[in-house]
C-alpha cells in the first residue's frame, strides 16, 4: 500500500512541474502577444495606403492595363500561399488553417486545376510533406519579429510564375486575428486583384515616371508583398494568442489533475492507517 | 492660412509621417519633384534620397531608400521600402526560397524523426496514464 501512495506522490510532483512550465509559457506568450499586436497595428497603415493608391489607380483610365488587375478567362493553375507558425503548442491554430485549406485544394483538384504551394513557417512544411503537394517556394524560422526581406524571395517566385503565365491566380491562406482568444482561418484571392472596378466618370490618368509599366508593376508588387507581410505579422499575433490560451487550459487541467491525485493520495494514506489500526485491534483482541 | 495637402509617409513596418503640409520634395525616377497642393495626378518610383516636407517655417526630412510616390490633388502618399531592394538581390532571395522548398520536401528526415519521436512519446504517456488508472482502480476494489 505504501508503494502506491509513493507512486502517486511522485506523479503529483511531475504534474506540478508541468503546471509550472505551462504557466510560465502562458505568461511569456501573453507578453509576446502584446508586442506582436503592436507590430500588427504598425503594419496596417502601409497596407491601407497601398490599397488607397490602387483604388485611385483603378479609378483612373490608364493607357496601360496591368495584368494583376485582369481576371484570366481560363484558370489552369493556381498558387496557394500558406502562412503557418514555426512552433507548435499553440492549440489548433495551424490545424484549423490546414483543415480550411484542404477542401479548397480538393475543389481545385476536382475542377482539374493544378495547385502550386508557397509555404511560410515550419508547420506548413511538415504538414504538406506528409500530405503531399507541389511546393515551389518555402520560408521558415522567421522568429517573433518577421521582416519583409524574409518574404521577398518566396513572393517573387510566385509572382514571376504569374507574370510568365504559368499560374493564373494566387490565393493566400492565413489566420485572421479576431481577438486574443479567437483566430479565424481565412483564404483570400491575392492576384488578380478583386473588386477593382473603375466607375469614375472623369477621364484622367497619371503622369508616370519613368513609365506606366514600371511604376504600376512596382506598385502591384509592393501591394502583394505588403499584404503577405501583413498576414505573416497577423499570424504571429494569432500564434501568441493561441499559445496563451492553450497554455492556460493546460495549466487549469494540471491544477485539476493535481487535486484529483491529492484526493487519491489521501484516500490511499487513510486506507493504510485504517488497515494498520484494524490489524492492531485484531491482534490485541486475540491476546 | 496657407493651402495645405495631406501627406502620408509609410513603410511596411510602421507609419513615418502623417500630416498637413504646404510643400513636399522627393526624388522621383526622372529627377527631383516639388509638389504643392492641387498638383496633377502623378505616380512614380522613388530613388534613394530625402523626402522633405515643408509647412510654414518648419521643414522635416525623411530618408527613403526606394519606394513609390503617388500624388493626388489633395493627398500625397509615399510608400517607402524598409529594406535595400534591388532586382538582383530579389532574384537571389527567390532562388533561396526555391531551394528551401526542395529541401523541405526531399531531405526532411530529421524533422520527421522528431515528429515520430513525439508521437511515440505521446503514446507512451497515454499508456502510462491508462496503467496508473487501472492500478488505482485495482487498489480501490482491493480495499473495498
Amino acid at each position: 500500500m505504501a508503494g502506491g501512495s509513493k507512486e502517486i506522490r511522485a506523479k503529483i510532483g511531475s504534474v506540478t512541474n508541468t503546471k509550472k512550465i505551462t504557466k510560465a509559457m502562458e505568461m511569456v506568450a501573453a507578453s509576446k502577444m502584446r508586442r506582436a499586436q503592436a507590430r500588427m497595428e504598425a503594419t496596417k497603415p502601409y497596407v491601407e495606403k497601398v490599397k488607397r493608391v490602387i483604388e485611385h489607380v483603378s479609378g483612373a483610365h490608364p493607357e496601360y492595363k496591368h495584368p494583376y488587375t485582369q481576371t484570366r478567362e481560363t484558370v489552369k493553375r493556381v498558387a496557394l500561399v500558406v502562412i503557418s507558425s514555426d512552433r507548435g503548442l499553440c492549440g489548433g491554430l495551424n490545424s484549423n488553417l490546414f483543415r480550411k485549406a484542404l477542401p479548397q485544394l480538393k475543389a481545385w483538384k476536382e475542377q482539374g486545376v493544378e495547385v502550386e504551394l508557397a509555404l511560410v513557417g515550419n508547420k506548413a512544411k511538415t504538414f504538406f510533406r506528409s500530405y503531399g503537394g507541389n511546393v515551389v517556394a518555402a520560408v521558415s524560422d522567421l522568429g517573433d519579429t518577421p521582416h519583409i526581406e524574409d518574404l521577398v524571395g518566396t513572393i517573387k517566385v510566385v509572382l514571376d510564375k504569374f507574370d510568365a503565365g504559368e499560374i493564373d491566380e494566387v490565393h493566400l491562406a492565413s489566420n485572421e486575428f479576431v481577438n486574443t482568444m479567437a483566430q479565424n482561418p481565412n483564404i483570400q484571392q491575392l492576384v488578380p486583384l478583386q473588386s477593382v472596378e473603375s466607375d469614375s466618370e472623369t477621364y484622367w490618368d497619371y503622369l508616370y515616371e519613368p513609365d506606366a509599366k514600371t511604376a504600376l508593376d512596382l506598385l502591384m508588387r509592393r501591394y502583394v508583398e505588403s499584404t503577405v507581410f501583413g498576414a505573416v505579422v497577423e499570424n504571429a499575433a494569432c500564434e501568441q494568442g493561441a499559445r496563451m490560451m492553450a497554455m492556460k487550459n493546460a495549466t487549469d487541467n494540471a491544477g485539476e489533475m493535481i487535486n484529483e491525485l491529492k484526493l487519491s493520495y489521501n484516500k490511499a494514506r487513510q486506507a493504510a492507517i485504517t488497515a494498520e489500526l484494524s490489524e492492531i485491534v485484531a491482534g490485541s483482541s486475540a491476546v | 492660412m496657407a493651402v495645405t495637402m495631406q501627406v502620408d509617409i509609410v513603410s511596411a513596418e510602421g507609419e513615418i509621417f502623417s500630416g498637413k503640409v504646404e510643400m513636399l520634395f522627393a526624388q522621383a525616377a526622372d529627377g527631383e519633384v516639388g509638389v504643392m497642393p492641387h498638383h496633377t495626378q502623378f505616380l512614380s518610383q522613388l530613388k534613394p534620397g530625402t523626402v522633405r516636407v515643408v509647412s510654414g517655417d518648419e521643414e522635416q526630412h525623411f530618408y527613403v531608400n526606394s519606394g513609390i510616390i503617388e500624388i493626388q490633388p489633395s493627398v500625397v502618399t509615399v510608400l517607402a521600402d524598409t529594406a535595400v531592394r534591388a532586382a538582383d538581390l530579389d532574384e537571389a532571395e527567390a532562388e533561396a526560397a526555391k531551394q528551401r522548398a526542395e529541401e523541405a520536401m526531399a531531405n526532411a528526415k530529421s524533422d520527421t524523426d522528431i515528429a515520430r519521436a513525439q508521437v511515440e512519446l505521446a503514446e507512451a504517456v497515454a499508456q502510462i496514464q491508462t496503467i496508473s488508472k487501472l492500478r488505482d482502480r485495482l487498489h480501490k476494489t482491493g480495499l473495498a
